[in-house]
């Protein structure tokens, strides 16, 4: 057995090289911005990390929650902005424009926040169809009105033909903290639950099948939806939510990995207990991605105290866009900073932040 | 999900597993090369390994396309996407592969234009949309993807598309798996065979495998169930003192092949008399370029292409791992200064290359004590808490 013994402490000591490694501070090595900077993963961290919270770094930027928390005079505020540039524009369950406003709405509801004002800021590709600005217009209000937000302010650019992509929009939104307690991934604490409050993945590929590049056909639509409602009623039902994240760019995955190192502590999820739609697992077993690294636009994943999860889940289960809600997982003290799957198959395997973009496999 | 759950069951899996190891004899070591990169990532996405016994060891090959492209046929690319009025396309795996200035990815934010295809059939499409540039598809892949280039090429030919053409760079695994049997320094007691590049070539060019070096290969499918069963098989010819070629993988794959997939990648195709594999050196009639007469649909003769051999960074142990010597974490620079995010070496890139399968998926849990009953997260976690001073 010596023999056997002595390779597992020898890369022991590499896997401890490794993780020191990791621990390293940000520097970003390209001398150009790439895709993978935008996808949300490990390039994405290394941005932000880097070049924008070293220049603009405080207190309220340094969690890097999906909103900023803060008192002003007495109220609780949280603010927090996020820019939209889906191509294509319209798509099967939704569009820019309703995106736009859930997305915003999202990140102000996860702080434990009820939204209350936004802004909308467009800017327009020259020759842009006046039909389909107004269509995304109309979607905005619309979205507005049921997350029960004002649009009170905007501003609009146009620029040369060629040098956008049709329509961007950038909103900005704040909301009014309610919620006494304290919220954020660095209360998140071993024992915890980790709840998901819905199948995962629906709006990225839905968005990846209507670009129309892959001939697949799947009756699948967006999960793109304003969360304020089902926060609010999970915030009612138990005092043990630790923290909770929108599961947009980079997915389900990629929140738990930011919470595993935010909060120093293991995720362990069970891949069985992740709910993914049958569409989903089929388009992504066939383009060789996993539905856990891709995007959703209305849907929660929640960290709750052990004991209240029964009670979390009972919660998301009673409102609409939480009937499918899931416990998918546990926090534990080792290995700090990584999440780990069990797979359905019976293995054990990390899951990782991605670079940048899931890239299709060749075979 | 229908055909694809049925071959992911736990319960299955576990008496397979106790089979595999009933088969095992006391003290022996057992190592099998996976040659393909498709089962290399399987067996870390499922953590497959949890399931082998501990003196069964998988060694993994140079099946992985991406893995083997030496840095200076990426230059190359890069050099023909440079061209005026050329939109270059290839494969996904093959956006982040380091060439000896970057990747295409990189490329790109310099002002190339390289987009990322399914199918070299959409390049086409592409071509047929963009009639003012020249589309040039990047092919590379095993003969699992080069019939679908030759049928591009054949398409081609037929509508009459002349503003398309292939930067050729399909490799041929046969001669890869001799240089590997007669690389002196890796002693293997079997191989798991590649499952998709079977259904194009068949089962029956892996026969002097078995009669030629006397050693057992299976080919196999890639889910993990079929990667266990083939294991399975392995063991078995083994106890029995037998070296055949067997085929675990026959829903999908016919003994003789696919003749009509052969017969396009003929028509279209020519062995090259050598080529460079990366970490493996130059391998002779291992690649496939465009035949003469599908010339005009050949970018290297269209544009110049530097062609200039360049050397892997000497840190860079890719060799030694695409041929099993090394394991990945056994490199000098695995993990530190070779990573995902900035991959020094190409078995870094692909989610199928074993340093990238390995870093991503199974660095954790390969450090765990190694007994039947370690398999909860909780002595998970107490394994990794043994952390050496």
């Amino acid at each position: 057995m010596s023999n056997a013994t002595a390779p597992s402490e020898r890369e022991q000591q590499v896997l401890d090289r490794i993780e020191r490694a990791r621990r390293r501070r940000a520097k970003v090595k390209e001398e150009r911005i790439t895709l993978a900077h935008g996808a949300g993963g490990k390039a994405t961290q290394t941005l932000i990390e880097a070049v924008f919270l070293d220049a603009f770094r405080n207190p309220l930027l340094e969690p890097l929650e999906d909103a900023a928390s803060f008192t002003v005079d007495g109220s609780r505020l949280a603010l927090t902005t996020d820019s939209f540039v889906v191509s294509p524009l319209f798509f099967p369950g939704g569009d820019i424009g309703d995106l736009a406003v859930n997305g915003t709405v999202n990140d102000l509801a996860v702080a434990g926040a009820v939204p209350k004002y936004l802004t909308a800021g467009f800017i327009l590709e020259e020759g842009f169809p006046v039909t389909d600005l107004i269509r995304i217009v109309e979607s905005m209000r619309a979205a507005a009105q049921t997350a029960g937000v004002a649009i009170v302010t905007g501003d609009t650019k146009v620029v040369q033909r060629g040098k956008a992509d049709g329509c961007y929009i950038n909103t900005a939104g704040v909301g009014v903290r309610e919620y006494p307690g304290p919220l954020g991934a660095a209360t998140v604490r071993p024992g915890d639950a980790v709840l998901v409050s819905g199948p995962v993945g629906e709006h990225g590929v839905t968005v990846m099948l209507a670009r129309g590049e892959l001939d697949i056909e799947a009756d699948l639509e967006s999960d793109t939806a304003a969360v304020h409602g089902l926060v609010a009623d999970l915030l009612a039902a138990t005092p043990g939510v630790r923290a909770m994240r929108d599961a947009t760019r980079g997915g389900v995955a990629t929140i738990l990995n930011e919470v595993a190192k935010a909060a120093e502590v293991a995720v362990v999820v069970d891949e069985d207990a992740v709910p993914v739609a049958a569409e989903v697992r089929g388009a992504s077993e066939l383009l060789g991605i996993d539905p856990l690294y891709v995007a959703c636009e209305g849907r929660i994943v929640a960290f709750v105290d052990g004991a209240a999860a029964g009670n979390a889940l009972a919660a998301m289960h009673r409102h609409p866009l939480g009937r499918q809600a899931a416990i998918i997982g546990t926090v534990r003290a080792d290995p700090p900073g990584l999440v780990l799957l069990n797979t359905a198959f019976g293995g054990t395997r990390i899951c990782d932040l991605l670079v940048g973009d899931p890239l299709p496999r060749i075979c | 999900m229908r055909f694809v759950d049925e071959f992911r069951d736990a319960d299955k899996a576990r008496a397979l597993s106790a089979k595999i190891t009933s088969l095992c004899e006391p003290g022996r070591q057992y190592k099998f090369m996976e040659v393909c990169g498709g089962h290399t990532h399987t067996i870390y996405k499922h953590g497959l390994e949890d399931y082998l016994p501990e003196n069964i060891t998988l060694v993994h090959g140079p099946g992985c396309p991406v893995c083997v492209i030496p840095m200076g046929r990426i230059d190359d690319a890069i050099h023909i996407a440079r061209q005026p009025g050329v939109l270059m396309t290839s494969f996904g795996d093959m956006m982040r592969v380091p060439g000896s200035g970057g990747n295409f990815f990189d490329s790109n934010a310099e002002g190339t234009n390289i987009r990322m295809v399914y199918s070299p059939l959409d390049s086409l499409k592409i071509a047929r949309q963009n009639p003012d540039m020249h589309v040039v598809f990047m092919a590379i892949g095993f003969e699992t993807t080069a019939p679908s280039t030759a049928m591009t090429m054949l398409r081609a030919a037929k509508d009459g598309i002349d503003n398309f053409s292939v930067f050729c760079n399909h490799i041929t695994i046969i001669p890869a798996i001799k240089a590997i049997l007669d690389s002196p320094d890796l002693r293997l007691d079997g191989f798991i065979g590649p499952g998709h590049v079977s259904t194009v070539i068949g089962c029956r060019p892996y026969e002097f495998i078995a009669r030629d070096y006397g050693k057992p290969i299976v080919v196999s499918g890639f889910e993990p169930l079929d990667i266990l069963q083939s294991i399975y098989m392995l063991m078995v010819q083994l106890k029995e003192g037998r070296s055949d070629v067997e085929n675990q993988y026959s829903r999908v794959v016919p003994w003789h092949g696919n003749p009509t997939a052969l017969r396009a990648i003929a028509e279209t195709m020519e062995l090259r008399p050598y080529f460079e594999w990366r970490g493996l050196g130059f391998i002779s009639h291992s690649a496939l370029r465009v035949r003469e007469t599908f010339e005009r649909f050949d970018a290297e003769l269209r544009y110049e292409i530097p062609g200039v051999r360049v050397a892997d960074p000497k840190a860079c142990q890719c060799g030694e791992v695409l041929k099993g010597v090394l394991k990945p974490w056994e490199c000098k620079v695995f993990g530190t200064a070779c990573t995902p995010e900035t991959p020094i070496g190409t078995c870094m890139v692909s989610p199928e290359g074993a340093c990238a399968a390995y870093y991503n998926f199974g660095r954790f849990t390969r450090t765990r004590v190694r007994e039947a009953s370690l398999s909860t997260v909780d002595d998970l976690a107490a394994s990794a808490r043994r952390v050496p001073s």
